[in-house]
């Protein structure tokens, strides 16, 4: 391997994109604590260049000739084969704007923040720009480094700016940092024993393409315990039943920002990683596994969706709504097919604008009124109407109404799962219906009914309290109205990986079935 | 000509342009935005009658061959849909009926709802819903249908909710989303099925795909896969369009504003469902099952509902069961194979139960908001627009000739009886009766009678009073699409067009089951020969049944208080102390033995000392056992390594 830097076309767009937030946080570094307005400026600043780096990347990838672009190698410890590998396709780069429209909504989000302005906003720039450099690392040694990058801001975060009510926010940090801990404790190990079984022609690697290329290397046993392992840590990370418990009580005791991030990006390291490496490099392991994660997805999407039904907390709703939704992504990547692939990431995508714009709705309406409680709310569409209308795009959003980039995802998840796993695909759509009943239910208590004079005093969102909304809505409708913009990037992802490929030797479809 | 054809796809577009203009710019302005909504509207309108006008003149063209257009929206690995617009007679007849009913409504809306705070807001939503609802008519793929079916049960949802501060508005609101919600989860799972098994949702296609495999066993499976797909997707029809056990949600969804019950929950939105099977219909044509549960449903839920009307007393309730009966009289027009006449009846009927709703919004009006027609009384003289117009519309609903609902539900009726269904046509008749009479009761008790003083009535403003003349119009004349050579079967049919001679002798029987309706009604209401409360004495049990709706609201209430949220609760408990409980109790485990292992840190080097000491005892006696020199004990020399 050579000492020098390999360098791709607009090889420096994803450091610059990863450096922007960083930069910001070091500025804010040097700021003086009390200029609290400056410091969110230039927080916002920061995360603006990335998003709009990122959309650059988004808008000048070439489809037609897919796989890695922008890519950018520099060689850190050429003996164990690590190297600062960088890079994007199809699966990554829709992760890496998601990443990008979330960490710039949730400075917004956080607007209003007046309790140790500048710290918050350092970690919360460490915690965006870590999960940023998950889906930008093409190396599963950077990829590592930039997971556990993401665990001591969420921790620090939780414990300091979280809320408590069920449970306490220590409670709530402790079990979500101890939960990403044990998680990628477990994923260590696998991550060494794939390297091990790598470097076994003599030339270690931790690069993606190339674990992926190295099959004949991997025994079918070896496959089926690695696998495993990568299912316990990613699937906790992705909240799968019943490793889900940290979710629900995690969001609903951490900061606004931190929730939006958590839910809309953080746990869908879960599914990437699960495509990335679970499926791309152990294909065998994820056909042996594959009817177990189908059934404990329906899991998901059925226990979770009815628990949803008996939650009083906003946070709590949306908590097991969104454990609920995921189901339909390990449903999807259960189903190994590349449409199903397609459906995956579109879902993660999809569920991830949606639970954001959720969140920081959620935010501003605590801020406000000071509870979540749903029994205490009601009539909110009298005061603050453009919050009502936030917070149901997101809920319209979350019930899979088409129009929605999240109709999308859904529709094209049970279009390819139904052959594969045709009874639990049919459960997973009758949870439409409960999906349906929670969400309208608390769109009507909290928005709809008679005015409520208490609330009389209530201020609408303004100025930079909209950019959530306008963001985040706008992504969700553009996407559902004009699928192929997302869409064809995910596609050219599957195709043009050699995910497809794969996925063609392991495909559990039976094309043309009955059932 | 066939350039018009190319442009339909205007028709929905400018409604819904016109949403986003009043919901982006001009919702300050209470004036523009109803302008802008009703001008889109109207040239919808105009677009719709020049290519309903060049498809009666394209003639027998038009009929084989449906000027269709498509373009790319999703491409990906397995997955492929377009999006377009489709012109055949049965569309067009559709985008004629729409935009007609919604411009009306637009229009008569200017006075209705006079002076309403959220007026931009029910203008958005109107267009909106327009929009929605030409989409879904033009659609040329299921999912494209799909599509917009949600998004007009979305404009539902709003507009039944329009007055949200009421809590009855919103839980109706709620109620009907969810319970379409769950006719939705069969649609879109046969919907899912169909693209699994012919690998595409485009209505030609799979009519194509349908009619050559059907020979074939092997390709399509048996007959029985493809009535499994047809039950499926007939369970959205039964939720949107109201079929019983899924047609709670339309009475309750009265709680909308007038004009809204007469465009969606009357006219347009709810035949969605019945024009969802006749698009669908080689699909339905192709199982005898299915169209025979079809016929089944639709049969029941006319006469259940109509049977239900009797014994209600809001104005609009009854309506709005009268909707449900009629909608259950097409659903069993296409179980019967009865396509045209169904499609015939569908449009008959939006004419006049819009013009109906609408009047009943005008008296509601009038008599300042009471909906309770035991308060109304004697408005013929106050009001003779409305009261004249409403008439036309009872007549029309009642089979009276010559107004529209004579043709289409005689040429029903007939189709019914000649292909062998006399069951159905025995229930389509005395469903024609009970018709007749709770439409006469209506009438008699709010129009006849003795006048109430308190209600200081008068005409509406000529906004309210055009569109009713205009239906009222077309309540007369839109029957007559029967009579011609080129009549209205010829253009609209499935199959094979022969063409039908009305059949007089059913005719006369129809017409007298109505006139036994009418003539029952006067003697109750008008001249009192029989007393409406020595009837309801007799039969306390059958009245109170009717009264409430037979119980099915209170079942479903029992069902999801009990059942759904008994269900979650408990898992809910089983979340937080067996699932969580085991997470916490290895979490207090390993707390536990880590308390217990910091009991050794004490930090006294008297402690420490001691430990040590009793360590290397054991230590020595380990390496003593292992050796076997248990008789050299001296622990110097073993430590020392002396050996």
């Amino acid at each position: 391997m050579s000492a020098l830097p390999t360098v791709g076309s607009l090889s420096m767009l994803l450091p610059f994109t990863l450096l922007a937030p960083l930069v910001a946080m070091l500025l804010i570094v040097f700021l003086p604590k009390e200029e609290s307005k400056t410091i969110k400026i230039v927080a916002a600043i920061g995360m603006f260049v990335s998003l709009a780096l990122s959309l650059y990347a988004f808008y000048t990838y070439d489809r037609v000739l897919g796989g890695m672009q922008f890519t950018l190698t520099i060689p850190w410890i050429p003996d164990l084969g690590v190297s600062l590998a960088l890079g994007v396709d199809g699966l990554s780069l829709p992760m890496l704007l998601l990443t990008n429209l979330i960490g710039f909504s949730s400075i917004y989000a956080s607007w209003n923040m007046e309790k140790r302005v500048k710290e918050y906003f350092i970690l919360l720039l460490i915690l965006i720009a870590g999960v940023m450099g998950t889906f930008i690392a093409r190396d599963l040694f950077i990829f590592f480094l930039f997971y556990e990058i993401v665990v001591i801001p969420i921790y620090m975060m939780v414990i300091i700016w979280g809320s408590t009510k069920r449970v306490t926010k220590e409670y709530a940090g402790m079990k979500l940092t101890i939960y990403l801990l044990i998680g990628s404790a477990f994923l260590l190990v696998a991550m060494i024993a794939l390297y091990l079984a790598a470097a076994a022609n003599g030339n270690p690697t931790f690069i993606f393409d190339e674990l992926a290329a190295r099959q004949e290397l991997y025994s079918p046993a070896f496959q089926k315990v690695a696998f495993a392992l990568m299912l316990f840590g990613f699937g906790s990370l992705i909240s799968m039943v019943p490793f889900h418990s940290w979710s629900p009580d995690g969001y609903a005791g951490a900061p606004t920002a931190v929730s939006m991030i958590h839910a809309g990006v953080l746990k869908k390291i879960g599914g990437y990683g699960l495509i990335r490496l679970g499926v791309y490099v152990l294909p065998l392991g994820a056909q042996f596994w594959a009817p177990v994660i189908a059934v404990l997805a329906i899991g998901n999407v059925l226990y979770a969706g009815l628990i949803a039904l008996a939650q009083k907390d906003l946070k709590y709703v949306v908590g097991y709504s969104s454990v609920s939704h995921m189901g339909y992504v390990l449903l999807a990547i259960a189903a190994l097919n590349p449409t199903s692939m397609n459906g995956a990431v579109a879902m993660m995508f999809a569920h991830g604008v949606m639970a954001a714009l959720f969140f920081a709705m959620i935010g501003f309406m605590y801020e406000k009124t000071h509870t979540r409680n749903i029994t205490e709310l009601g009539g909110l569409a009298h005061q603050v109407p453009r919050l009502a209308i936030g917070f149901m795009i997101a809920g319209l959003a979350s019930l899979g109404l088409p129009g929605t980039v999240n109709f999308i995802a859904e529709f094209s998840i049970f279009i390819s799962t139904i052959n594969v796993y045709p009874v639990l695909t049919i459960l997973g759509i009758a949870g439409i219906i409960f999906t349906a009943v929670y969400i309208l239910r608390m769109i009507a208590n909290v928005l709809f009914g008679p005015r409520r004079p208490e609330w009389d005093h209530l201020t609408d969102i303004r100025g930079p309290e909209l950019v959530p909304l306008v963001l985040l809505g706008f992504v969700i409708f553009l996407g559902g109205i004009f699928p192929n913009i997302l869409m064809g990037m995910i596609d050219t992802g599957v195709t043009s990986s050699g995910l497809a490929k794969i996925l063609e030797t392991v495909s559990q479809a039976k094309m043309g079935g009955l059932f | 000509m066939h350039d018009l054809f190319q442009w339909a796809w205007l028709i929905p577009a400018l409604p819904f342009l016109s949403f986003l203009l009043i919901a982006f710019v001009t919702k300050r302005s209470k004036g523009l935005s109803s302008t802008i909504s009703i001008l889109a509207i109207l040239t919808s309108l105009g677009l719709a009658i020049a290519i309903a006008l060049s498809i009666i003149r394209a003639g027998e063209e038009i009929v084989e061959h449906p000027a269709i257009v498509n373009v790319n929206w999703l491409n990906i690995f397995g997955l492929n849909i377009d999006f377009g617009t489709i012109i055949d007679p049965l569309s067009g007849m559709m985008l004629f009926v729409v935009t007609l009913v919604a411009s009306m409504v637009q229009i008569y809306s200017l006075g209705y709802m006079h002076g309403d705070k959220g007026w931009s807001r029910y203008y958005a939503y109107q267009s909106l819903f327009a929009g929605s609802m030409l989409g879904m008519v033009l659609a040329t793929n299921l999912l494209q249908l799909y599509i917009f079916w949600e998004l007009v049960g979305l404009c539902s949802y709003l507009l039944i909710g329009f007055w949200y501060f009421k809590v009855s508005a919103r839980e109706a609101a709620k109620k009907a989303f969810m319970t379409t919600r769950v006719g939705d989860f069969g649609l879109l799972l046969g919907m899912i099925f169909l693209y699994n098994k012919f690998g595409t949702l485009d209505f030609a296609a799979l009519a194509a795909a349908l009619n050559t495999n059907f020979a074939n066993v092997a390709v399509v499976g048996t007959v029985g896969y493809v009535t499994v797909m047809a039950f499926l997707i007939f369970m959205g029809p039964v939720g949107k369009s109201g079929q019983f056990p899924l047609h709670v949600w339309l009475p309750d969804a009265m709680e909308g504003p007038t004009p809204v019950s007469a465009l969606i929950h009357a006219a347009t939105m709810v035949v969605a469902g019945v024009y969802l099977v006749a698009r669908m219909y080689f699909l339905f044509d192709a199982s005898p099952a299915a169209l025979q549960f079809i016929g089944g449903i639709g049969a029941f839920t006319a006469i259940f509902a109509a049977s239900i009307a009797i014994a209600q007393n809001d104005i609009k309730r009854i309506l709005a069961y009268s909707t449900l009966s009629q909608l259950g009289y097409m659903m069993f027009a296409l179980g019967v194979g009865s396509f045209s006449g169904s499609m015939f009846h569908l449009m008959t009927h939006a004419f006049f139960k819009a013009l109906m709703f609408l009047g009943a919004g005008s008296v509601i009006l009038a008599v300042h908001h009471k909906q309770d027609i035991w308060d109304m009384g004697g408005l013929w003289k106050k009001m003779p627009i409305t009261g004249w117009t409403f008439f036309i519309g009872v007549m029309a609903i009642s089979g009276m000739p010559p107004f529209a609902g004579f043709f289409s539900k005689d040429e029903i009726l007939a189709n019914a009886l000649q292909n062998g269904h006399p069951i159905i046509y025995a229930v389509g008749l005395f469903t024609a009766f009970l018709t007749a009479f709770y439409m006469c009761r209506l009438f008699f008790v709010v129009f006849m009678g003795p006048e109430k003083s308190e209600n200081h009535t008068h005409e509406s403003p000529w906004s309210m009073t055009i569109p009713l003349i205009i239906l009222a119009f077309f309540s007369v004349v839109g029957g007559w699409a029967a009579l011609p050579e080129h009549n209205f079967a010829f253009f609209v049919h499935f199959g094979e067009f022969e063409h039908e001679a009305i059949n007089w002798t059913l005719a006369g029987i129809s017409v007298i089951a109505g006139l036994l309706g009418i003539g029952l009604a006067y003697a109750i209401y008008v001249k009192k020969l029989i007393s409406a409360e020595s009837i309801v004495t007799r039969f306390p049990r059958v009245y109170k049944v009717l009264r409430n709706k037979y119980y099915v609201d209170e079942l479903y209430l029992w069902i999801i208080h009990n059942v759904m949220d008994g269900f979650s609760k408990v898992l809910y408990w089983f979340d937080i102390f067996v699932v969580d409980g085991i997470i916490n109790g290895i979490a207090l485990i390993t707390r536990g033995s880590a308390k217990t292992l910091r009991l050794t840190s004490t930090g006294q080097v008297q402690t420490y000392a001691m430990v040590f000491f009793f360590a290397v005892v054991v230590l020595f006696m380990a390496f003593a056992i292992g050796e076997g020199q248990l008789t050299a004990l001296n622990p110097l020399a073993t430590l020392g390594g002396v050996k």
